[in-house]
């Protein structure tokens, strides 16, 4: 639930009915304000004797006021007294008692008043959470795995610490470095929504990142954020807006900090306009006055103390005028090299068995690299929208497969909310941001036989040209080939070599080029800028008016890059086919229909395995088509594409020679683990010698369901479109299609209604299209309610439906009806068209009062088919494990389509 | 007439000035050298006072709690190396806390002494004559043997009183009676004494060198060993009397309280490769199962074969090592643990022993006496 703060009645009024709106019990709670004390976090466990640990204290840079998955973290706390902490301890064993946790893990979060030293208790989370995940990363003790032990009934003195092998783990970790989490946002997606940070949470990921001290783990945190960033620093302020950013924190608050001390603002002024910690000030005052000494004709010592600091090479280069490669080769001259220490629990007290290492520049190395058979894997960096665990996935199923294949693995990610950062996932772990600076470090010190960049996403890939250019050996699909399918100019060239339909498509490097490719092209053009994921900043533009006001935006979001121009084919089908390559064959994992029509970004889409409406000769051209490119392209690994189909032509619209967000949809669906695959490939082994000549099928209907953070970002319309907005997914399996998408809908939040009140709006184009939609309900027994365009075409065509007011028409509107939850259903599509306050209030009301809410005409159908499937039959449930038993692998019955 | 000490004045306060601003410029910063006797060198800068000291080297490991640690008479000798990067955080409450503390590879000097154990060592920031350093560190007196209690208790006696209605343990006090406990100074540190009086207990500090007819001219109703620097086989005139004093009256005695009645009941101790100094050390009361985080600083223990007297019974078990961590004799009213029950720095898991030094005090009696098999639970190795 959303907190809120207020500072007067005027405000407060308000927050208090939209709580008494919000809550389903029409109750709000009112706290007194802790505004501005300091946040600390305790993450503890205890055993069913009683035996009590903290495993990690936590201080929040940034004050109370903003929810600490939006804050900037620090572990260990660092302005606490031992007797400040003891009093913080004593209050948490008492928590954790009196609550009744009886074994496992708790978080315990306090606010200190930093004028009395008031202490009070503000939160208990009596499970593990996001910070116990962060915490458990921070110390090297894993709380969950630990907690499973407790829960069976060991204490904690007979479970052994892993790291030190010989020591219990009723212990407090004791760690000798600097944790600094950082969160990651994406409100450039949400552009409707206030960016301003406060009680809700509301980013999306996080970067941790590990040095010997604040500055330095501040900065690598920052640089490891892939925000374009080099560290403590950011070129594109406005100096303007300090004062105000100063007061009231959004994501770009601590670049403003930083701007301010530059500028010589006052420690104390900056203290009490954001309420951040004096330590803290000073910390970065450091960083600041280091960096105003660095500059061309740099000295050896200061270097090595910018270093220490945590500058990277790419902002020395900066500072100093020279390039990043020029700055890295004179460090290295100067014999300034990075060493390796280990996250070890005991602060070096007894000798670790675990490489679970972090860089930083003094004097002893531990990383000890072994004369194994090695390969080095990139992770995905911090979840965002388009890049979140899916990737993970596929680093870890990755490392799986070499040490099954007798490599030592070396995994390199930054991203404490996943399971690659474990330290048992690879042979040896570098939790480090994945700047080439980092990456090409640890290269240089382990010396693998090659590196894995087709598993992490674009983060790793955007690494592929300068690793390469480096002598690095890029393990699997060459970096040239990669390049050749993201050069869009070279890639269409191959799709024109290869006699493979594309739409027209431009490239266009200023305003005037695009308008002139846009011409060319024929509205409506889809238009991105290049080298992104997740359709960033991707929009579908109907006129050259709309088109101005993209360019300008689009070209701020990605400035080396030029912006992309292509026809977007409306009323398309759009597949995604995840597929393998070894060189010379090419199998197909799965061939994945969208629910929703083209210009729905694809991981915003209902995907569903096998195609439920496609023509089997459609089908054998995809398939073909994906043979070709891969093999042209020499794929050794995993390679996504994209089609859309539009009348009889079958049109290629991206081919991604990388692991894709729908790997583990496919490898759940088959049976198959695809990156495991992938991996015995580039670690020699053909698809044949695996036993994988054939294109893969699956036993029933798999649909995937985008999971949406609208709920969190009030005043977003939940208008979908090019830009990908989902931050998760889901998976329904059934052998009936309407099943698998109603199990999709729920486990995604939306219960699929069986009866009730359904409230249809479209818009012109689109009232011919849900007439059999209506028509069904109505003949299913739903009660039909329209708005007055609507109603008086379904009127017209026989089907009976009511008249509810618009918003702005009178009252009870629809919004009422939904609030009073005299709806069940929503179909509303305004997609591609204008749309209207009405259609973001319903939308939105629709999603805080849990009302399924379909905006497209397929989802529509699919919704009708999962209606009548759930009135049908009962819901049936089974394991993966029986679902693959192999004798049960067979084709899936031909679906029957509404 | 002995003098009262307001041990309360002494109080760190909670709330610290911020450092802010107190970070000299790094380039002003002299080289300074740590040699051990080894031939280890640790480069790094110094702060503070230009000077040079001996001692041996260690490594404390508790995150917070720098002002304590490093003012703790128990390091008397020794150079304590923080493991923990950030020290001055929060300030300190008073200026003078300490000289030189050169900024060196702190990690690598722990897994250094971690392998090697602890070593003496010379920090100087006035040479960088190498030989000349280790020569000297190997000149430097050694911890073995070395009575260091009589260069850090106090010259004569002092009371401390009881705190009327003190907070937190004091509520345990038992039916507001009040106690009076000879406190054997050895070192003793003050957040011992502002829990005995916080406690109920009003304290009568007594020089090292006291002995047992002396301290019972006090007519105390318990007796109190302190912890304390250095090895304690050379504190003589402390085992001795400790001898009769436990025979005579409810006896506590903390760390180097704790080796001396070891001593004194007719063990051993013997020196620990790198020693126990940190907040996070696991003990086990075999009594209860009970782990407990505790705080520790000591470079010796006592050698199990104590418990070959089937009198004083093994108490309390270091999870980490399986070292002696404490002990009580069957029968007579007299106990002990290694580590430090009152913390300062560290957790406050063990503020019990304190409730249980008072029980003792009011019934005279021996605790509940314990099964033989909890003495079993020696572990192997030592």
């Amino acid at each position: 639930m959303p907190g809120a703060s207020t500072y007067n009645g005027d405000e407060f009024e308000a927050v208090v009915a939209r709580g008494l709106d919000l809550s389903p019990v029409h109750e709000i709670l009112v706290e007194e304000s802790v505004l501005g004390w300091k946040e600390y976090e305790l993450e503890v466990m205890r055993d069913h004797a009683d035996n009590f640990v903290v495993i990690c204290s936590i201080e929040n840079f940034d004050p109370m006021g903003i929810h600490t998955g939006d804050s900037v973290t620090v572990a260990p706390a660092q302005t606490l007294t031992d007797r400040e902490y003891q009093a913080m301890r004593n209050a948490a064993r008492r928590v954790i008692r009196e609550v009744g946790v009886e074994t496992g893990g708790s978080n315990i979060q306090f606010a200190v008043d930093p004028k009395s030293g008031r202490m009070v208790v503000i939160e208990m989370n009596p499970r593990v959470s996001r910070s116990s995940a962060l915490a458990s990363k921070a110390t090297g003790f894993p709380i969950a795995k630990i907690a499973a032990l407790l829960a069976i009934g060991y204490s904690l003195d007979e479970i052994k610490n892993d790291i030190t092998r010989v020591t219990p783990a009723s212990f407090e970790p004791a760690i000798d470095y600097v944790v600094v989490k950082i969160p990651r946002w994406a409100f450039e997606k949400f552009r409707e929504a206030n960016p301003s940070l406060g009680t809700q949470m509301k980013s999306v990921g996080e970067v941790m990142a590990i040095g010997r001290t604040f500055k330095e783990a501040l900065q690598k945190g920052l640089r490891g954020l892939e925000i374009g960033a080099s560290g403590f620093s950011r070129d594109d302020l406005d100096d303007g807006r300090i004062q105000e950013m100063l007061l009231t924190p959004d994501p770009d608050r601590i670049f403003y900090v930083k701007r301010a001390l530059d500028l010589g603002w006052p420690q104390e002024k900056i203290h009490q306009m954001t309420g951040i910690d004096p330590w803290f000030l000073d910390q970065m005052q450091q960083i600041v006055e280091l960096e105003k000494t660095i500059g061309p004709g740099v000295d050896r010592e200061t270097l090595r103390e910018a270093k220490r600091m945590g500058f990277s090479d790419a902002r020395i280069a900066t500072l100093t005028g020279v390039s990043e490669a020029e700055a890295r080769v004179r460090r290295q001259r100067e014999g300034i090299l990075p060493v390796y220490k280990r996250v070890d629990t005991c602060a070096a007290e007894f000798e670790s068995h675990t490489p679970y290492l972090y860089s930083t520049y003094e004097q002893e190395s531990e990383a000890l690299p072994t004369e194994r058979r090695k390969v080095m894997i990139l992770g995905s960096g911090p979840n965002r929208i388009g890049q979140g665990i899916e990737f993970d996935y596929c680093c870890c199923h990755g490392s799986f497969a070499f040490q099954e294949e007798g490599y030592e693995t070396i995994m390199v990610n930054c991203n404490p909310e996943t399971v690659s950062t474990d330290y048992d996932t690879s042979d040896r772990l570098y939790f480090e941001p994945l700047t080439f600076e980092d990456v090409m470090n640890i290269v240089e010190l382990e010396r693998p036989e090659g590196v894995v960049i087709q598993f992490g996403g674009q983060t790793p890939l955007k690494l592929a040209l300068p690793l390469h250019r480096a002598g690095v050996r890029i393990l699997g699909t060459s970096p040239d080939a990669i390049d050749l399918a993201e050069d869009r100019k070279r890639f269409s060239a191959l799709l024109s070599a290869l006699d493979i339909p594309q739409p027209r498509s431009g490239t266009a490097a200023s305003l005037g080029e695009a308008k002139e490719v846009a011409a060319r092209i024929g509205y409506p053009v889809l238009v991105r800028p290049s080298y992104v994921l997740g359709g960033r900043a991707m929009a579908i533009v109907y006129d050259e008016a709309h088109l101005e006001g993209y360019v300008r935006e689009a070209v701020s979001a990605s400035p080396e890059h030029p912006v992309l121009v292509d026809c977007f084919l409306e009323d398309a089908y759009e597949v995604d086919v995840d597929a393998l390559g070894d060189g010379d064959r090419v199998v197909i994992g799965g061939i994945m229909e969208h629910i929703e029509e083209a210009g729905i970004h694809s991981g915003d889409s209902s995907a569903v395995l096998p195609p439920y409406k496609i023509a089997p000769r459609h089908l054998d051209t995809i398939r073909d088509m994906t043979r070709r490119l891969g093999l042209a392209l020499k794929v050794r690994g995993l390679m996504n594409v994209q089609f859309a189909i539009r009348g009889d032509t079958v049109y290629v619209l991206e081919v991604n020679p990388r692991a894709s967000r729908t790997v583990p949809f496919v490898s759940k669906a088959t049976g198959v683990p695809l990156a495991k695959v992938a991996a015995r490939i580039m670690a020699g082994r053909t698809l044949q010698e695996q036993g994988m000549t054939e294109d893969l099928g699956v036993s029933r209907f798999f649909i995937k369901t985008p999971v949406f953070p609208f709920m969190k970002f009030p005043g977003s319309d939940i208008l979908l479109g090019p830009e990908m907005k989902s931050t998760g997914e889901v998976m329904g399996i059934s052998e009936d299609f309407g099943i698998a998408f109603a199990k999709a809908q729920a486990a995604a939040g939306n219960m699929v209604p069986t009866e009730g009140t359904a409230f249809i709006s479209v818009n012109d184009y689109d009232k011919g299209g849900v007439l059999p939609h209506a028509r069904a309900l109505h003949e299913i027994g739903f009660q039909i309610i329209a708005t007055r365009g609507t109603a008086e075409f379904l009127n017209a065509q026989g089907v009976p439906a009511e008249l509810v007011f618009k918003v702005n028409e009178g009252r009870p509107n629809v919004v009422d009806r939904i609030k009073s939850r005299g709806i069940h259903l929503i179909i509303n599509t305004p997609l591609g068209r204008e749309s209207f306050y009405d259609d973001g209030a319903i939308r939105t009301n629709a999603i805080l009062h849990g009302v399924l809410c379909v905006t497209t005409l397929t989802a529509a159908a699919a919704t009708v088919q999962a209606i009548r499937a759930l009135r049908k039959h009962a819901v049936t449930v089974s394991t993966l494990q029986e679902i693959h038993q192999p004798a049960e692998r067979v084709e899936p019955l031909a679906a029957a389509p509404v | 007439m002995i003098p009262v000490r307001d041990t309360r004045s002494d109080v760190l306060d909670s709330r610290l000035v911020s450092p802010r601003g107190t970070a000299p410029k790094l380039e002003r910063r002299p080289r300074a050298l740590l040699a051990l006797e080894d031939g280890a060198f640790f480069e790094g800068r110094s702060f503070g006072r230009l000077g040079e000291t001996a001692g041996e080297v260690v490594f404390n490991t508790a995150l917070c709690g720098y002002q304590e640690v490093l003012t703790d008479p128990s390091y008397q000798g020794q150079i304590v190396t923080m493991t923990y990067p950030h020290i001055g955080n929060y300030g300190v409450n008073r200026e003078d806390v300490e000289s030189t503390r050169p900024q060196v590879a702190t990690r690598a000097l722990t897994r250094h002494l971690r392998t090697h154990g602890a070593k003496r060592g010379v920090i100087s920031a006035l040479t960088e004559n190498r030989d000349e350093l280790v020569d000297r560190a190997r000149a430097s007196r050694s911890m073995t043997g070395l009575d260091l209690a009589r260069e850090v208790t106090c010259d004569k006696p002092y009371r401390v009183e009881a705190i009327e209605g003190g907070d937190g343990d004091a509520r345990s006090r038992l039916g507001g009676r009040t106690f009076h406990v000879v406190a054997y100074d050895f070192g003793i540190k003050r957040n011992i004494l502002r829990m005995l009086s916080a406690a109920g207990c009003d304290i009568t500090v007594v020089p090292a060198t006291t002995s047992a007819g002396e301290a019972l001219a006090l007519e105390p109703d318990g007796i109190f060993l302190s912890n304390g620097p250095g090895d304690p086989e050379p504190c003589v005139y402390a085992i001795e009397a400790a001898r009769e004093l436990i025979l005579a009256k409810p006896t506590f005695g903390i760390c180097l309280g704790h080796q001396i009645m070891g001593l004194a009941c007719g063990g051993r101790t013997f020196k620990l490769k790198f020693g126990h100094r940190g907040a996070n050390h696991p003990v086990k009361n075999l009594a209860t199962g009970g782990v407990a985080i505790t705080s520790q600083n000591h470079g010796f223990a006592v050698l199990p074969e104590l418990f070959d007297d089937p009198d004083l019974e093994l108490t309390h078990v270091n999870l980490n090592d399986g070292t002696v961590e404490g002990f009580r004799h069957r029968g007579l009213p007299a106990f002990s643990v290694q580590y430090h029950p009152e913390a300062s720095p560290g957790p406050h898991d063990s503020h019990y022993l304190f409730t249980q030094f008072l029980k003792l005090m009011d019934s005279g009696e021996p605790p509940r006496t314990l099964p033989r098999a909890h003495a079993a639970g020696v572990p192997p190795g030592l």
